[in-house]
Protein backbone atom coordinates (compact mmCIF):
# COMPACT_ATOMS: atom_id res chain seq x y z
CA UNK A 1 0.00 0.00 0.00
CA UNK A 2 0.99 3.47 -0.82
CA UNK A 3 1.93 6.03 2.09
CA UNK A 4 -1.15 7.81 1.81
CA UNK A 5 -3.51 5.02 2.03
CA UNK A 6 -2.08 3.80 5.21
CA UNK A 7 -2.08 7.19 6.75
CA UNK A 8 -5.92 7.67 5.69
CA UNK A 9 -6.41 3.75 6.98
CA UNK A 10 -4.96 4.69 9.67
CA UNK A 11 -6.79 7.58 10.83
CA UNK A 12 -10.01 5.91 9.81
CA UNK A 13 -9.15 2.83 12.12
CA UNK A 14 -8.48 5.76 14.98
CA UNK A 15 -11.86 7.53 14.39
CA UNK A 16 -13.89 4.13 14.11
CA UNK A 17 -12.28 3.31 17.17
CA UNK A 18 -13.96 6.47 19.25
CA UNK A 19 -16.99 6.12 17.32
CA UNK A 20 -17.40 2.25 18.62
CA UNK A 21 -17.07 4.34 22.10
CA UNK A 22 -19.63 6.62 21.25
CA UNK A 23 -21.97 3.63 19.79
CA UNK A 24 -21.81 1.95 23.19
CA UNK A 25 -23.16 5.48 24.79
CA UNK A 26 -25.97 6.27 22.14
CA UNK A 27 -26.41 3.11 20.43
CA UNK A 28 -26.32 0.24 23.12
CA UNK A 29 -27.59 2.77 26.05
CA UNK A 30 -29.57 5.51 24.66
CA UNK A 31 -27.88 7.78 26.43
CA UNK A 32 -27.60 10.61 23.56
CA UNK A 33 -23.81 12.56 24.21
CA UNK A 34 -23.05 15.20 21.74
CA UNK A 35 -19.46 15.56 23.23
CA UNK A 36 -18.14 12.56 22.49
CA UNK A 37 -14.53 14.46 21.16
CA UNK A 38 -14.28 15.91 24.74
CA UNK A 39 -13.16 12.09 25.89
CA UNK A 40 -11.17 11.60 22.71
CA UNK A 41 -9.16 15.41 23.65
CA UNK A 42 -9.01 14.12 26.89
CA UNK A 43 -7.39 10.55 26.03
CA UNK A 44 -5.11 12.57 23.65
CA UNK A 45 -3.69 14.94 26.25
CA UNK A 46 -3.63 12.67 28.68
CA UNK A 47 -0.99 10.27 26.77
CA UNK A 48 0.77 13.64 25.19
CA UNK A 49 1.10 15.09 29.13
CA UNK A 50 2.11 11.36 30.01
CA UNK A 51 4.68 10.91 27.50
CA UNK A 52 6.10 14.33 26.74
CA UNK A 53 6.10 15.83 30.17
CA UNK A 54 6.31 13.36 33.03
CA UNK A 55 8.38 10.69 29.98
CA UNK A 56 6.33 7.58 30.22
CA UNK A 57 6.19 4.95 27.67
CA UNK A 58 3.25 4.24 25.87
CA UNK A 59 2.41 1.14 27.04
CA UNK A 60 2.63 2.41 30.78
CA UNK A 61 1.09 4.90 30.24
CA UNK A 62 -1.98 3.90 28.10
CA UNK A 63 -3.65 1.79 31.11
CA UNK A 64 -3.53 5.15 33.11
CA UNK A 65 -4.77 6.86 29.93
CA UNK A 66 -8.02 4.48 29.81
CA UNK A 67 -8.47 5.12 33.97
CA UNK A 68 -8.08 8.74 33.13
CA UNK A 69 -11.19 9.17 30.43
CA UNK A 70 -12.94 6.59 32.08
CA UNK A 71 -12.67 8.50 35.83
CA UNK A 72 -13.98 11.22 33.09
CA UNK A 73 -16.79 10.03 31.95
CA UNK A 74 -18.08 8.51 35.19
CA UNK A 75 -18.11 11.83 36.52
CA UNK A 76 -19.50 13.34 33.05
CA UNK A 77 -21.95 10.55 33.02
CA UNK A 78 -23.49 11.74 36.32
CA UNK A 79 -26.10 14.32 34.41
CA UNK A 80 -27.55 11.99 32.28
CA UNK A 81 -28.59 10.41 35.54
CA UNK A 82 -30.71 13.42 36.23
CA UNK A 83 -31.46 14.74 32.65
CA UNK A 84 -32.59 12.72 29.68
CA UNK A 85 -32.80 13.08 25.60
CA UNK A 86 -32.79 17.16 24.83
CA UNK A 87 -31.86 18.35 27.59
CA UNK A 88 -28.61 15.91 28.11
CA UNK A 89 -27.86 16.58 24.38
CA UNK A 90 -27.28 20.00 25.05
CA UNK A 91 -25.62 19.23 28.03
CA UNK A 92 -22.78 17.17 26.54
CA UNK A 93 -22.38 20.14 23.66
CA UNK A 94 -21.65 21.96 26.64
CA UNK A 95 -19.19 19.44 28.25
CA UNK A 96 -17.18 19.56 24.58
CA UNK A 97 -16.97 23.48 24.79
CA UNK A 98 -15.72 23.61 28.18
CA UNK A 99 -13.39 21.05 28.19
CA UNK A 100 -11.95 22.87 23.99
CA UNK A 101 -12.28 25.71 26.41
CA UNK A 102 -10.00 24.08 29.26
CA UNK A 103 -7.27 23.04 26.82
CA UNK A 104 -7.16 26.54 25.01
CA UNK A 105 -6.87 28.13 28.42
CA UNK A 106 -4.60 26.32 30.64
CA UNK A 107 -1.23 26.81 30.00
CA UNK A 108 0.50 23.56 31.14
CA UNK A 109 -1.54 21.80 27.96
CA UNK A 110 0.47 24.62 25.55
CA UNK A 111 -3.23 26.69 25.31
CA UNK A 112 -4.04 27.41 21.75
CA UNK A 113 -0.40 26.17 20.54
CA UNK A 114 -1.40 22.77 21.70
CA UNK A 115 1.15 20.48 22.87
CA UNK A 116 3.83 19.05 20.67
CA UNK A 117 6.33 16.46 21.19
CA UNK A 118 4.88 13.07 21.57
CA UNK A 119 7.24 10.53 20.74
CA UNK A 120 6.92 7.74 19.02
CA UNK A 121 5.43 4.46 20.40
CA UNK A 122 8.35 1.55 20.34
CA UNK A 123 7.18 -1.97 20.22
CA UNK A 124 10.21 -5.06 21.58
CA UNK A 125 12.56 -2.53 20.49
CA UNK A 126 11.11 -1.26 16.78
CA UNK A 127 9.51 2.02 16.67
CA UNK A 128 6.27 1.98 14.69
CA UNK A 129 5.95 3.80 11.81
CA UNK A 130 3.22 3.32 8.54
CA UNK A 131 2.42 -0.54 8.83
CA UNK A 132 3.26 -1.12 11.82
CA UNK A 133 1.12 1.70 13.44
CA UNK A 134 -1.69 0.73 11.13
CA UNK A 135 -1.21 -2.94 12.61
CA UNK A 136 -1.01 -1.30 16.19
CA UNK A 137 -4.33 0.99 15.23
CA UNK A 138 -6.30 -2.31 13.70
CA UNK A 139 -5.46 -4.44 16.85
CA UNK A 140 -6.63 -1.76 18.82
CA UNK A 141 -10.18 -1.60 16.84
CA UNK A 142 -10.79 -5.42 16.81
CA UNK A 143 -10.31 -5.70 21.16
CA UNK A 144 -12.62 -2.47 20.54
CA UNK A 145 -15.17 -4.47 18.46
CA UNK A 146 -14.38 -7.64 20.50
CA UNK A 147 -15.91 -5.68 23.85
CA UNK A 148 -18.25 -4.26 21.94
CA UNK A 149 -19.40 -7.65 20.44
CA UNK A 150 -19.44 -9.31 23.97
CA UNK A 151 -21.50 -6.03 25.31
CA UNK A 152 -24.13 -6.88 22.88
CA UNK A 153 -24.56 -10.20 24.45
CA UNK A 154 -23.37 -10.23 28.42
CA UNK A 155 -26.13 -9.43 31.22
CA UNK A 156 -24.61 -5.63 31.41
CA UNK A 157 -25.02 -5.26 27.80
CA UNK A 158 -28.92 -6.52 28.02
CA UNK A 159 -29.68 -4.33 31.01
CA UNK A 160 -28.26 -1.33 28.95
CA UNK A 161 -30.54 -2.47 25.87
CA UNK A 162 -33.19 -3.08 28.54
CA UNK A 163 -32.83 1.22 29.74
CA UNK A 164 -32.82 2.46 26.45
CA UNK A 165 -35.93 0.44 25.20
CA UNK A 166 -38.19 1.78 28.59
CA UNK A 167 -36.22 3.08 31.21
CA UNK A 168 -39.59 2.66 33.49
CA UNK A 169 -39.86 -0.99 32.29
CA UNK A 170 -36.45 -1.38 33.23
CA UNK A 171 -36.15 -0.48 36.64
CA UNK A 172 -39.63 -1.70 37.56
CA UNK A 173 -37.97 -5.33 36.78
CA UNK A 174 -34.97 -4.35 39.40
CA UNK A 175 -32.67 -3.20 36.98
CA UNK A 176 -30.23 -0.17 37.97
CA UNK A 177 -30.89 2.93 35.52
CA UNK A 178 -27.57 4.27 38.13
CA UNK A 179 -25.09 1.72 37.19
CA UNK A 180 -25.41 0.48 33.96
CA UNK A 181 -25.81 3.98 32.16
CA UNK A 182 -22.42 5.66 34.25
CA UNK A 183 -21.24 2.01 32.86
CA UNK A 184 -22.16 2.44 29.49
CA UNK A 185 -20.54 6.21 29.91
CA UNK A 186 -17.33 4.37 31.14
CA UNK A 187 -16.99 1.55 28.93
CA UNK A 188 -17.41 4.16 25.85
CA UNK A 189 -15.28 6.94 27.12
CA UNK A 190 -12.52 4.87 27.67
CA UNK A 191 -12.61 3.73 24.03
CA UNK A 192 -12.80 7.29 22.92
CA UNK A 193 -9.53 7.62 25.63
CA UNK A 194 -7.94 4.68 23.13
CA UNK A 195 -8.52 6.59 20.14
CA UNK A 196 -7.32 9.50 21.96
CA UNK A 197 -3.90 8.13 23.17
CA UNK A 198 -3.40 6.16 19.89
CA UNK A 199 -4.04 9.61 17.64
CA UNK A 200 -1.26 11.67 19.93
CA UNK A 201 0.88 9.30 19.34
CA UNK A 202 0.53 9.56 15.55
CA UNK A 203 0.56 12.86 14.85
CA UNK A 204 2.71 13.82 17.65
CA UNK A 205 0.60 16.95 18.30
CA UNK A 206 -2.07 17.54 19.97
CA UNK A 207 -4.54 21.39 19.80
CA UNK A 208 -7.66 21.79 21.10
CA UNK A 209 -9.27 22.64 17.80
CA UNK A 210 -8.97 19.12 16.76
CA UNK A 211 -11.27 18.04 19.45
CA UNK A 212 -13.68 20.53 19.49
CA UNK A 213 -17.43 20.42 18.75
CA UNK A 214 -17.64 19.45 15.21
CA UNK A 215 -15.65 16.51 16.19
CA UNK A 216 -18.18 15.11 17.98
CA UNK A 217 -20.69 16.27 15.12
CA UNK A 218 -18.56 14.07 12.83
CA UNK A 219 -18.56 11.30 14.78
CA UNK A 220 -22.35 10.85 15.40
CA UNK A 221 -22.65 11.62 11.65
CA UNK A 222 -20.04 8.26 11.47
CA UNK A 223 -22.30 6.62 14.04
CA UNK A 224 -25.89 7.74 12.05
CA UNK A 225 -24.35 6.46 8.48
CA UNK A 226 -23.31 3.43 9.74
CA UNK A 227 -25.80 2.23 11.62
CA UNK A 228 -26.92 3.22 15.12
CA UNK A 229 -26.59 0.07 18.04
CA UNK A 230 -24.50 -2.54 15.46
CA UNK A 231 -21.90 -3.65 15.83
CA UNK A 232 -19.87 -2.82 12.09
CA UNK A 233 -22.01 0.58 11.73
CA UNK A 234 -19.32 2.27 13.27
CA UNK A 235 -16.48 0.55 11.61
CA UNK A 236 -18.46 1.51 8.39
CA UNK A 237 -19.23 4.71 8.57
CA UNK A 238 -15.71 5.92 9.51
CA UNK A 239 -14.66 4.04 6.63
CA UNK A 240 -17.13 6.12 4.07
CA UNK A 241 -16.76 9.41 5.94
CA UNK A 242 -12.92 8.72 6.09
CA UNK A 243 -13.23 7.86 1.98
CA UNK A 244 -15.56 10.39 0.92
CA UNK A 245 -13.12 13.53 1.88
CA UNK A 246 -10.68 12.26 -0.72
CA UNK A 247 -13.33 11.35 -3.00
CA UNK A 248 -14.13 14.85 -2.99
CA UNK A 249 -10.98 16.90 -2.71
CA UNK A 250 -10.85 18.00 -6.39
CA UNK A 251 -14.58 19.72 -4.57
CA UNK A 252 -12.43 21.18 -2.20
CA UNK A 253 -14.63 24.18 -1.46
CA UNK A 254 -17.78 22.29 -1.61
CA UNK A 255 -16.72 19.67 0.78
CA UNK A 256 -18.51 20.25 3.74
CA UNK A 257 -21.34 21.38 2.23
CA UNK A 258 -21.80 18.32 0.26
CA UNK A 259 -21.08 16.46 3.80
CA UNK A 260 -23.63 17.89 5.48
CA UNK A 261 -26.21 17.46 2.46
CA UNK A 262 -25.39 13.67 2.29
CA UNK A 263 -25.85 13.46 6.23
CA UNK A 264 -28.96 15.43 6.01
CA UNK A 265 -30.31 13.16 2.79
CA UNK A 266 -29.14 10.34 4.65
CA UNK A 267 -31.41 11.18 7.77
CA UNK A 268 -34.48 11.62 6.15
CA UNK A 269 -34.53 8.52 3.86
CA UNK A 270 -32.57 5.94 5.95
CA UNK A 271 -32.64 7.27 9.62
CA UNK A 272 -31.40 3.74 10.74
CA UNK A 273 -28.31 3.81 8.86
CA UNK A 274 -26.49 1.84 6.26
CA UNK A 275 -26.64 -1.28 8.65
CA UNK A 276 -29.47 -0.33 10.63
CA UNK A 277 -32.70 -2.69 11.21
CA UNK A 278 -34.61 -1.46 8.37
CA UNK A 279 -32.08 -0.56 5.64
CA UNK A 280 -31.10 -0.82 1.88
CA UNK A 281 -27.87 -2.61 2.47
CA UNK A 282 -29.25 -4.70 5.04
CA UNK A 283 -32.33 -5.91 3.03
CA UNK A 284 -29.97 -6.08 0.13
CA UNK A 285 -27.65 -8.74 2.17
CA UNK A 286 -30.71 -10.71 3.68
CA UNK A 287 -31.59 -10.74 -0.46
CA UNK A 288 -28.15 -12.22 -1.30
CA UNK A 289 -27.30 -13.78 1.94
CA UNK A 290 -30.72 -15.71 3.07
CA UNK A 291 -31.14 -15.06 6.85
CA UNK A 292 -29.22 -13.12 8.69
CA UNK A 293 -27.75 -9.49 7.80
CA UNK A 294 -24.25 -10.07 9.31
CA UNK A 295 -24.28 -8.16 12.32
CA UNK A 296 -26.32 -8.91 15.56
CA UNK A 297 -30.14 -8.76 15.11
CA UNK B 1 -20.77 53.65 38.91
CA UNK B 2 -20.55 55.45 36.06
CA UNK B 3 -18.19 52.54 34.45
CA UNK B 4 -20.41 49.92 35.90
CA UNK B 5 -23.68 51.72 34.78
CA UNK B 6 -22.43 51.80 31.38
CA UNK B 7 -21.18 48.18 31.46
CA UNK B 8 -24.07 47.49 32.48
CA UNK B 9 -26.08 49.35 29.65
CA UNK B 10 -23.98 46.74 27.21
CA UNK B 11 -24.75 43.64 28.94
CA UNK B 12 -28.62 44.53 28.68
CA UNK B 13 -27.63 45.30 24.87
CA UNK B 14 -25.95 42.00 24.72
CA UNK B 15 -28.78 39.95 26.22
CA UNK B 16 -31.35 42.01 23.57
CA UNK B 17 -29.79 40.04 21.19
CA UNK B 18 -29.35 36.92 22.80
CA UNK B 19 -33.60 37.17 23.29
CA UNK B 20 -34.41 37.91 19.79
CA UNK B 21 -32.86 35.34 18.56
CA UNK B 22 -33.75 32.78 21.31
CA UNK B 23 -37.66 33.38 20.96
CA UNK B 24 -37.84 31.96 17.65
CA UNK B 25 -36.01 28.97 19.52
CA UNK B 26 -38.62 28.66 22.63
CA UNK B 27 -41.42 29.23 19.86
CA UNK B 28 -40.64 26.10 17.72
CA UNK B 29 -39.45 24.12 20.77
CA UNK B 30 -43.11 25.08 22.34
CA UNK B 31 -44.46 23.44 19.34
CA UNK B 32 -42.63 20.93 18.25
CA UNK B 33 -40.13 19.44 20.90
CA UNK B 34 -37.52 19.98 18.57
CA UNK B 35 -34.18 21.86 19.07
CA UNK B 36 -33.71 23.80 16.06
CA UNK B 37 -30.22 24.41 16.19
CA UNK B 38 -30.74 25.47 12.31
CA UNK B 39 -32.26 27.90 14.04
CA UNK B 40 -28.90 30.60 13.74
CA UNK B 41 -28.15 29.66 9.78
CA UNK B 42 -32.03 31.42 9.17
CA UNK B 43 -30.47 34.31 11.54
CA UNK B 44 -27.12 34.36 9.51
CA UNK B 45 -29.53 34.08 6.13
CA UNK B 46 -31.39 37.41 7.59
CA UNK B 47 -28.08 39.02 8.03
CA UNK B 48 -26.64 38.35 4.46
CA UNK B 49 -30.51 38.87 2.83
CA UNK B 50 -30.58 42.37 4.48
CA UNK B 51 -27.19 43.53 3.73
CA UNK B 52 -27.59 42.28 -0.03
CA UNK B 53 -31.40 44.32 -0.02
CA UNK B 54 -29.60 47.03 1.76
CA UNK B 55 -26.44 47.42 -0.72
CA UNK B 56 -28.40 46.92 -4.03
CA UNK B 57 -31.15 49.98 -3.26
CA UNK B 58 -29.54 51.90 0.08
CA UNK B 59 -33.26 51.65 1.65
CA UNK B 60 -32.81 49.76 5.11
CA UNK B 61 -36.12 48.99 5.87
CA UNK B 62 -36.74 47.58 2.56
CA UNK B 63 -33.88 45.30 3.54
CA UNK B 64 -35.70 44.10 6.57
CA UNK B 65 -38.76 43.66 5.03
CA UNK B 66 -36.98 41.26 1.94
CA UNK B 67 -35.00 39.52 4.69
CA UNK B 68 -38.16 38.61 7.05
CA UNK B 69 -39.85 37.46 4.19
CA UNK B 70 -36.90 35.47 2.84
CA UNK B 71 -36.23 33.61 6.02
CA UNK B 72 -40.22 33.04 7.09
CA UNK B 73 -39.88 31.10 3.76
CA UNK B 74 -36.70 29.42 4.63
CA UNK B 75 -38.49 28.31 8.20
CA UNK B 76 -40.99 27.25 6.38
CA UNK B 77 -39.30 25.33 4.04
CA UNK B 78 -36.95 23.78 6.93
CA UNK B 79 -39.97 22.60 8.54
CA UNK B 80 -41.53 21.05 5.87
CA UNK B 81 -38.73 19.51 4.18
CA UNK B 82 -36.69 18.41 7.14
CA UNK B 83 -38.42 18.18 10.42
CA UNK B 84 -42.17 17.24 9.94
CA UNK B 85 -41.33 13.98 8.30
CA UNK B 86 -39.17 13.21 11.48
CA UNK B 87 -40.91 13.68 13.91
CA UNK B 88 -41.65 10.06 14.87
CA UNK B 89 -38.14 9.42 15.59
CA UNK B 90 -36.62 9.67 18.44
CA UNK B 91 -35.84 13.02 19.26
CA UNK B 92 -31.81 12.88 18.39
CA UNK B 93 -33.09 11.86 14.80
CA UNK B 94 -34.17 15.67 14.05
CA UNK B 95 -31.60 17.01 16.13
CA UNK B 96 -28.59 15.83 14.15
CA UNK B 97 -30.36 16.77 10.90
CA UNK B 98 -30.65 20.09 12.33
CA UNK B 99 -27.08 20.64 12.95
CA UNK B 100 -26.56 19.06 9.64
CA UNK B 101 -28.96 22.04 8.20
CA UNK B 102 -26.61 24.73 10.04
CA UNK B 103 -23.77 23.42 8.59
CA UNK B 104 -24.99 23.46 5.03
CA UNK B 105 -26.55 27.06 5.42
CA UNK B 106 -23.55 27.73 6.48
CA UNK B 107 -21.28 26.56 4.43
CA UNK B 108 -23.89 27.57 1.38
CA UNK B 109 -23.56 31.43 2.65
CA UNK B 110 -19.60 31.03 2.39
CA UNK B 111 -19.72 29.91 -0.79
CA UNK B 112 -22.24 32.72 -2.10
CA UNK B 113 -21.01 35.61 -0.02
CA UNK B 114 -17.71 34.72 0.51
CA UNK B 115 -15.97 33.47 3.44
CA UNK B 116 -14.84 37.01 4.54
CA UNK B 117 -16.35 39.53 6.79
CA UNK B 118 -18.40 42.00 5.41
CA UNK B 119 -19.18 45.25 7.06
CA UNK B 120 -22.83 46.63 7.49
CA UNK B 121 -22.83 50.81 7.65
CA UNK B 122 -26.32 51.43 7.41
CA UNK B 123 -28.21 54.57 9.50
CA UNK B 124 -29.85 53.97 12.55
CA UNK B 125 -33.34 55.11 12.66
CA UNK B 126 -33.00 55.55 16.57
CA UNK B 127 -30.59 58.84 17.50
CA UNK B 128 -27.93 58.19 20.45
CA UNK B 129 -28.44 59.84 23.79
CA UNK B 130 -26.98 60.94 26.32
CA UNK B 131 -28.35 60.53 30.50
CA UNK B 132 -27.55 61.99 33.26
CA UNK B 133 -24.11 61.77 31.86
CA UNK B 134 -24.63 58.11 30.64
CA UNK B 135 -24.08 58.04 26.79
CA UNK B 136 -25.94 55.37 25.15
CA UNK B 137 -25.04 55.36 21.48
CA UNK B 138 -27.25 54.72 18.56
CA UNK B 139 -26.92 51.38 17.63
CA UNK B 140 -27.22 50.39 21.68
CA UNK B 141 -29.98 52.42 21.44
CA UNK B 142 -31.78 51.08 18.50
CA UNK B 143 -31.16 47.45 20.40
CA UNK B 144 -33.28 48.61 22.66
CA UNK B 145 -35.89 49.77 20.81
CA UNK B 146 -36.20 47.02 18.13
CA UNK B 147 -36.35 44.34 20.69
CA UNK B 148 -39.19 46.01 22.94
CA UNK B 149 -41.08 46.43 19.87
CA UNK B 150 -40.91 42.58 18.84
CA UNK B 151 -41.50 41.41 22.46
CA UNK B 152 -44.56 44.09 22.82
CA UNK B 153 -45.82 42.75 19.23
CA UNK B 154 -45.16 39.05 20.26
CA UNK B 155 -46.43 39.24 23.62
CA UNK B 156 -50.11 40.68 22.41
CA UNK B 157 -49.83 38.09 19.19
CA UNK B 158 -49.73 34.91 21.78
CA UNK B 159 -51.93 36.32 24.38
CA UNK B 160 -54.63 38.77 22.94
CA UNK B 161 -55.07 37.11 19.66
CA UNK B 162 -57.22 34.00 18.49
CA UNK B 163 -54.09 33.44 16.60
CA UNK B 164 -52.38 33.02 19.68
CA UNK B 165 -54.78 31.00 21.13
CA UNK B 166 -54.25 28.69 18.44
CA UNK B 167 -50.99 28.59 18.71
CA UNK B 168 -50.83 28.09 22.36
CA UNK B 169 -53.38 25.18 22.41
CA UNK B 170 -51.12 23.18 19.98
CA UNK B 171 -48.10 23.93 22.23
CA UNK B 172 -49.96 21.63 24.62
CA UNK B 173 -50.82 19.35 22.55
CA UNK B 174 -51.08 19.03 18.89
CA UNK B 175 -53.47 16.05 18.65
CA UNK B 176 -56.12 17.19 21.08
CA UNK B 177 -56.18 21.16 19.13
CA UNK B 178 -56.82 19.27 15.99
CA UNK B 179 -59.34 17.14 17.72
CA UNK B 180 -60.66 20.70 18.18
CA UNK B 181 -60.61 21.65 14.74
CA UNK B 182 -57.18 23.74 15.27
CA UNK B 183 -55.15 23.26 11.83
CA UNK B 184 -51.88 22.02 13.87
CA UNK B 185 -50.32 21.97 10.92
CA UNK B 186 -50.72 25.52 9.73
CA UNK B 187 -50.41 26.95 13.57
CA UNK B 188 -46.54 24.94 13.06
CA UNK B 189 -46.10 26.57 9.41
CA UNK B 190 -47.15 30.15 11.32
CA UNK B 191 -44.95 29.77 14.33
CA UNK B 192 -41.64 28.50 11.98
CA UNK B 193 -42.63 32.12 9.82
CA UNK B 194 -42.98 33.98 13.17
CA UNK B 195 -39.63 32.61 15.37
CA UNK B 196 -37.74 32.96 11.78
CA UNK B 197 -39.13 36.39 10.54
CA UNK B 198 -37.71 37.25 13.88
CA UNK B 199 -34.33 35.90 13.59
CA UNK B 200 -34.12 37.84 10.33
CA UNK B 201 -34.34 40.94 12.26
CA UNK B 202 -32.09 39.81 14.66
CA UNK B 203 -29.50 39.05 11.99
CA UNK B 204 -29.57 42.28 10.60
CA UNK B 205 -29.87 43.83 13.82
CA UNK B 206 -26.14 42.25 15.08
CA UNK B 207 -25.14 42.86 12.13
CA UNK B 208 -25.30 46.10 11.65
CA UNK B 209 -24.85 46.69 15.48
CA UNK B 210 -21.29 45.18 15.35
CA UNK B 211 -21.04 46.08 11.41
CA UNK B 212 -19.94 42.88 10.48
CA UNK B 213 -21.55 40.15 8.39
CA UNK B 214 -19.84 36.58 8.31
CA UNK B 215 -21.10 33.05 7.06
CA UNK B 216 -20.24 31.61 10.80
CA UNK B 217 -21.65 34.17 12.61
CA UNK B 218 -24.54 32.01 13.65
CA UNK B 219 -22.12 29.24 15.14
CA UNK B 220 -22.27 31.07 18.78
CA UNK B 221 -25.28 31.96 18.99
CA UNK B 222 -26.55 28.47 17.62
CA UNK B 223 -25.37 26.73 21.29
CA UNK B 224 -25.67 29.70 23.63
CA UNK B 225 -29.42 29.68 23.10
CA UNK B 226 -29.77 26.33 23.38
CA UNK B 227 -28.37 27.25 26.73
CA UNK B 228 -30.80 30.09 27.23
CA UNK B 229 -33.87 27.77 26.22
CA UNK B 230 -32.85 24.75 28.96
CA UNK B 231 -32.21 27.54 31.21
CA UNK B 232 -35.36 29.36 30.44
CA UNK B 233 -37.20 26.14 30.77
CA UNK B 234 -37.81 24.25 27.29
CA UNK B 235 -40.68 26.38 25.47
CA UNK B 236 -41.07 28.85 28.11
CA UNK B 237 -40.83 32.13 26.08
CA UNK B 238 -40.86 34.61 29.17
CA UNK B 239 -38.32 32.69 30.40
CA UNK B 240 -36.45 32.26 27.50
CA UNK B 241 -36.07 36.11 27.17
CA UNK B 242 -34.99 36.67 30.78
CA UNK B 243 -32.53 34.25 30.63
CA UNK B 244 -30.89 35.82 27.67
CA UNK B 245 -30.73 39.31 29.41
CA UNK B 246 -29.57 37.85 32.49
CA UNK B 247 -26.78 35.57 30.54
CA UNK B 248 -25.75 39.14 28.44
CA UNK B 249 -25.94 41.06 32.20
CA UNK B 250 -23.56 38.42 34.15
CA UNK B 251 -21.41 37.76 31.19
CA UNK B 252 -20.68 41.43 30.59
CA UNK B 253 -20.18 42.27 34.42
CA UNK B 254 -18.12 39.33 35.10
CA UNK B 255 -15.79 39.75 32.26
CA UNK B 256 -15.23 43.40 33.18
CA UNK B 257 -14.84 42.91 36.45
CA UNK B 258 -14.00 39.19 37.51
CA UNK B 259 -11.14 38.81 35.05
CA UNK B 260 -12.10 34.99 34.50
CA UNK B 261 -9.86 33.82 31.85
CA UNK B 262 -12.03 31.59 30.23
CA UNK B 263 -14.10 32.90 27.26
CA UNK B 264 -18.11 33.71 27.46
CA UNK B 265 -19.27 30.56 25.47
CA UNK B 266 -17.56 28.09 28.14
CA UNK B 267 -18.76 30.29 31.37
CA UNK B 268 -22.52 30.56 29.57
CA UNK B 269 -22.37 26.43 29.73
CA UNK B 270 -21.09 26.05 33.15
CA UNK B 271 -23.80 28.41 33.90
CA UNK B 272 -25.82 26.13 32.43
CA UNK B 273 -25.04 22.84 33.44
CA UNK B 274 -25.00 24.14 36.98
CA UNK B 275 -28.90 25.42 36.90
CA UNK B 276 -29.78 22.17 35.07
CA UNK B 277 -28.43 19.96 37.73
CA UNK B 278 -29.63 22.26 40.46
CA UNK B 279 -33.09 22.62 38.46
CA UNK B 280 -33.59 19.95 35.71
CA UNK B 281 -36.55 21.31 34.56
CA UNK B 282 -35.42 25.26 34.41
CA UNK B 283 -35.14 28.16 36.21
CA UNK B 284 -38.77 29.52 34.99
CA UNK B 285 -41.04 25.78 35.02
CA UNK B 286 -42.73 25.55 37.41
CA UNK B 287 -42.50 21.03 37.98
Amino acid sequence: MSSYVVTLTTLFTIQAIVACGLNVIVGFAGQISLGHAAFFGIGAYAAAVLSAKVGLSFWVALPVVLLITGLMGLLLGLPSLRLKEDFLAITTIGINFIVVATFNYVPFLGGAMGLGGIPSISFLGTTLRGNGFLLLCLAGLALVLLVCWWFTRCWAGLACAAIREDETAASSMGISPVRFKLLAFVVGTAMAGLGGALYAHYMHFVSPSDFAFPVSVQLLSILVLGGMGTLWGPVLGAAVLGILPEVFRPLTDYRMFLYAALLLLMIRFQPGGLLGEQSLARSLLRKTFGKGGGTHE
Amino acid sequence: MQLFLEQLLNGIGVGSTYALITLGLALVYGIMRILHIAHAAVYTVGAYIGLGVFSATGNLWLGVLVSMAGCAVLGVLIERLVYFPLLSFPPFVPLISSIALLIGIQELCRLVAGPYIQSFDAPLPVPGVTLLGIRISSSLATVYVVTAVVLVLLWFLTTRTELGLAMRAASQDMDTASANGINSHAIVDVTFMIGSAVAAVAGILVGIHYNQVYPTMGAVPAYKTLALIVVGGLGSVPGAVIAAILLGVGETLLIGYAGIPLPRNALAFIIMILVLLWRPQGLFVRK
